[in-house]
Parts: structure tokens; sequence; C-alpha cells
């Protein structure tokens, strides 16, 4: 038998949210179709890095396995990806993992996401239905426009778009292009435009759409291949038409 | 509720460098152009340039007005981007660095370039071709002037690609192609005209 096939792990760790970053190596036995939070539970189960020595198992976000929920996102080998499908088979060695520092580090891999939650209550992402009396069913949606719209909703709010963002950073506030594209989605939908216009007034605000570079890296990177840029440029024309309406019209909508 | 300003900025850089900024360039390298004909053609038209009537309103409000706001917001906005090519090496990455580094060389270049002729004309000066000759005679200046030219051309031409996304001018992916090959073009033909004009100065 030729010697055990290993796997190689480069993790950048973190004790606390405030503490400096560090580097721990671990090795690990290769098994077949092998992903990389696999190999994560892996050294759960075995905390002992390529030293041999002791210690702590690493902390990372996860929940669905699926690449659906967005809660596994982290750097992989200099990409920010799902790590439920990141295969180790495709993957060059050794495998580096980073927290998506764009987000405030809670520990090792974990990050905590939520300015993109607050950032869909901000643009109200939603369809507000509620009254105090049944509304009745909302208008039908062409079947059409609808398959489009589903393309939009596939958003996971996983922070990749983000990340990969050269406008998000500590020196700008730019909200990012995923709540932006959900304002699209939002607003396509006939009973979500009745709010329209409170919306687009809401991603005219300082750290809106207007900060956006085009530099595209949002859609290069986005795993579900939502068209990013193309809801950017497409409320770039419905704010400008909004601007307009504020300023030369009388029409409060 | 957090203000607007930010967004009526943005959207007011964005236009000015094409109007009338970027329309300014244009006749710029074009009156420059006349160089290529000889010294008498150029200062023909430099003079007709400058026996413009309402001159200083002209440069005051075409020009160094929306040049100033143009370069003071862009630089705010150059240093608050993060670059990262070195992980996404993708196209429009590549042009979102270079549009920011390009507008650095080009307000240190036209700063320079204001200080050395229009300024100098207030001192007293005359703008003619002799003075560019003079200028351009040094090997260090005329590269300051190739680059300096080729940065703005660039500048401009990726600007106007911006420009028609930042207006929601160009929204699908294929009408941002096309405007791409076209502001390439855009790209590729004022820096012959700005070219040309410095080369028949030397």
């Amino acid at each position: 038998m030729s010697e055990k096939k290993t796997v190689r792990f480069i993790i950048s760790r973190q004790d606390t949210p405030d503490s400096a970053p560090y580097q721990e190596e671990f090795v690990l036995d290769y098994r077949p179709n092998m992903n990389v939070i696999s190999a994560l539970m892996e050294i759960r189960r075995n905390p002992v890095n390529a030293k041999g020595e002791e210690t702590t198992p690493i902390a990372w976000d996860m929940n669905c396995l699926e690449e659906v929920c967005g809660a596994c996102s982290m750097v992989i080998n200099g990409r920010p990806r799902q790590s439920c499908s990141a295969l180790v088979d495709q993957l060059e060695q050794p495998i580096r993992l980073e927290p998506m520092r764009t987000f405030p580090v809670v520990r090792d891999l974990q990050v905590d996401r939520s300015r993109m939650f607050d950032s869909l209550k901000r643009v109200k992402a939603w369809i507000p239905i509620d009254g105090t009396y049944d509304l009745g069913p909302g208008p039908r949606m062409p079947e059409k426009k609808r398959q489009w719209a589903y393309e939009l909703s596939k958003c996971m709010t996983c922070g990749v778009c983000l990340e990969a963002c050269p406008n998000v950073n500590d020196k700008s506030d730019f909200i990012g292009p995923q709540s932006l594209s959900q304002v699209r989605l939002f607003n396509a939908h006939p009973t979500g435009a009745l709010n329209k216009g409170e919306r687009l007034e809401t991603i005219m605000e300082d750290g809106g759409l207007a900060n956006c570079g085009n530099s595209q890296n949002c859609v290069q990177s986005c795993p579900k291949g939502i068209p990013l840029t193309t809801s950017i440029a497409a409320l770039n024309r419905d704010t400008t038409f909004q601007s307009f309406k504020n300023f030369f019209g009388s029409d409060q909508v | 509720m957090a203000g607007k300003q930010e967004f009526y900025w943005r959207r007011l850089h964005s236009l000015l460098g094409v109007i009338p900024v970027g329309l300014f360039l244009v006749q710029h390298l074009v009156i420059n152009h006349f160089a290529t004909g000889g010294e008498e053609s150029f200062n023909n038209a430099a003079h007709f340039m400058e026996q413009l009537p309402f001159r200083y309103f002209l440069e005051i409000f075409i020009i160094f007005l929306p040049l100033l706001f143009h370069a003071i917001y862009g630089l705010y906005i150059a240093f608050t981007a993060k670059n990262n090519i070195g992980q996404y090496g993708y196209f429009r990455n590549w042009m979102f660095m270079l549009q920011r580094v390009s507008g650095v060389i080009t307000l240190i270049f036209v700063a320079w370039h204001v200080w050395e002729t229009r300024i100098a004309a207030a001192f007293g000066a005359e703008v003619n071709f002799q003075m560019m000759e003079t200028i351009l005679s040094s090997p260090f200046m005329l590269w300051f002037y190739l680059i300096g030219v080729v940065s703005t051309t660039f500048h401009f031409a990726n600007g106007l690609w911006s420009f028609f996304v930042s207006w929601g001018i160009t929204v699908t992916p294929r009408s941002q192609v096309i405007s791409t090959y076209i502001t390439i073009g855009v790209f590729i033909a004022l820096t012959i005209v700005g070219v040309r004009a410095i080369l028949a100065f030397v």
C-alpha cells in the first residue's frame, strides 16, 4: 500500500472579536468526497494541529449544508464561497480558510452578518399585506415575470457579494449589492410595487445605491448567479426617474 | 432618516465628468490637433479660442468649477475604495482600479498643465506653439505629457461607460458590453488625436 493520502488546511483563527488573528495548520486523513465542512467536523472531533498539539475546535457557522442558507460562507483559497459546496477534491492544497473580514469576526471562521439583515429591514424587503380587514387576494403576476423574479429571490444573504465589493469596507458605509437587488425584486411584485417609491427613496439615502463603483465583482462572485449588476443598473434608472419626479413633479409617491 | 446629499453629489460628479468637462476635453484635444498642420495653424486656432466672447465666464463655468468639483469629489471616491484586483482579476474590476489610478494621475497632470499654461498666461506669458515646443523639448516633460494625455483619455472613455450605467441608460449586460466596445473606440480615437498633437510640437 502506498502512503496514506492526507489533506492540509491552513486556518485563520481568532479567539475573540477583538483579539489578533493567527494561523493554525491541520493535517487530516483523506476521505473520498470530503467537503470543507466535513473536514472542519473532523477537526472538531479530534482538535489536534499539524504539530501534534492539542488545540480548541474551530468555530464556524453552518445550517442547511446544501448551499441555500448562506450561513457557512468563508474565504476559501482567497475566494469567498460556501464551505458546504467547497469540495476538497476540487481545491488546491494547502486549503486556506479565512473568515469574511468585511463582517465583524465573532470567532475563528464565524462572522456576524447582521448588517445585511438590518439592510433588508431598512429597504423594507417584503410585501406588506397586513391590514385591519381582509384585503383579499392580490393581483396576479404574469408567469414569465414570476420566473424572472424567482432568479432574484434566490439570494440567501450569504455575504459573498459584500466581501467581493471594493466599495464595501471600513472607510465606506455602502449598503452593498445584496439588499439593492432585493429592492428590485420587491418593487417588481405587483403588491410590493405599492411601496416602490418608498424603497427607492431609502436607497437614495447616504450609503445607498450611488456608492456602487461598477467593479462588477459581485455578479462574478454570486454563488446563486443573481444578476446583481443588472439590478443595480435598473435601480439607477428607477432612481433617476424618482429624483426627477421629486424635483419637477408634484405627485407624492 | 439619513441625508440624500451623497446621491445627488455622486450623480452630479458623474454628469459633470461628461458634461461639460468631457466635452471640453474633446474640444481641447481637437484644437491641439491643429498643431499637426504647423505652427501658424495652431497659433490661429489657439488665438481664436482666446478671442471667444465671455471668455472668463466660459472658463469659470464650463471648465474650472466643474473640473474642481469633479477632481475633489473624485479624490474622495478614489480613496474610499479598497482595491482587490489580486483576488478578483476580472476586467471590470481592473477598469474600476484603473479609473481611480488614472483619475489621480490626470489630476496631477492637469494641475501642472494649468499652472504651466493658463496661470502662466494670466501672469503675462503667451500661449502659442513656441510655448509648447519649449515645454516638450525636455524628454521628461514629453513623457509626462504623453502619460498625462493617455491617462486623461482613458479616464474619460471609461468614465463615459460608467456614466451610462450610473444614470441607468445601459442596464442589460449586452448593452453594457456594447458600450464597452464603443468607449474603447472613444479611448483609441481620442488618444490618437491627443498624442499626434503632442508629437507635432516635438
